[in-house]
């Protein structure tokens, strides 16, 4: 059971109220595509993710980032069981997407840049190591069912 | 390797970047201290507190060296040796925390030029992050 402060609680969810889901996404689905471009594995039906300015334009990687942010959003409303709130996602990344939970360390990276370039002097160095708690939290729960 | 492209990218965000070693780079330890509290093992000897002048004074040192480098990107290894023998012989740092200073630093350079930091420079940045690491541990065995 993962214990959150008061403060952290706080820094997550005064962030989360701000952050624009599919911009956030967006960010930081781009990024992970451009900046490790052997995640673009995972896209190959996604149609054009070749170079920066494709992965930029994509309608399907614009989209995939909002889903996944918006995931990220039932794990910010249930921080004290978000290993529950995850299982079936966690199943569905081994078994059906067969995703290396490396990624999963990527993609948090990558969002936590974008909240940093959002955010600006907002994104305080503990607010910074709230998120990036959580961050470790969503990636431990996402690895869970890997077997 | 660097395209042309990733040499220019990587040279105009330094540029930018030169003004403010100084606060940046207390920055960029700030928040690994914060984010990642195990790296304060290597700074017993120094006021690790947020805005500690020991910790400015620090920062500039390392973001200095990184423009150093950055000023001269096919000649890493030679700018770099001292700083590489230094890390190996005397500060023996797990190479680990290479990547968590380097991941902070990217925070920073988010944080401060959020329209400079694209994708594209993030990417040139991200991999030239990675050679001065490598570079640094080098010599350790």
């Amino acid at each position: 059971m993962v214990h959150w402060t008061d403060e952290e609680r706080q820094a997550i969810t005064s962030i989360w109220a701000e952050v624009n889901v599919e911009e956030a996404g967006h960010q930081a689905l781009t990024r992970v595509l451009v900046v490790y471009p052997w995640t673009q594995r995972y896209f190959s039906t996604f149609g054009n993710v070749s170079n920066a300015t494709a992965i930029a334009g994509n309608h399907m990687v614009r989209a995939h980032g909002k889903r996944v942010v918006v995931a990220l959003g039932d794990a910010i409303k249930n921080l004290d069981n978000v290993k529950a709130t995850y299982a079936k996602l966690s199943e569905l990344h081994s078994e059906k997407l067969h995703v290396d939970p490396e990624n999963f360390k990527l993609l948090g990276e990558t969002l936590i840049i974008s909240l940093a370039a959002q955010f600006g002097a907002a994104f305080t160095p503990d607010i910074q190591a709230a998120w990036q708690k959580l961050m470790a939290v969503v990636t431990a729960a996402l690895s869970k069912q890997y077997y | 390797m660097y395209s042309a492209t990733e040499k220019a990218l990587i040279a105009s965000i330094w540029e930018k970047v030169t003004p403010h070693t100084e606060q940046w780079g207390g920055e960029a330890l700030e928040r690994l201290f914060a984010v990642f509290p195990q790296t304060k093992i290597y700074f017993k000897h120094v006021d690790t507190s947020p805005g500690s002048a020991a910790i400015r004074s620090h920062g500039d040192k390392v973001m200095k060296a990184i423009g150093s480098a950055a000023g001269d990107l096919d000649n890493m290894l030679t700018t770099l040796s001292s700083l590489s023998n230094l890390h190996a012989y005397n500060l023996m740092v797990d190479p680990v925390n290479f990547k968590l200073l380097s991941h902070c630093i990217l925070v920073v350079l988010a944080n401060h030029l959020p329209s400079e930091f694209t994708p594209e420079a993030h990417l040139a940045f991200d991999k030239f992050l990675a050679s001065v690491a490598a570079i640094l541990s080098q010599k350790y065995r």
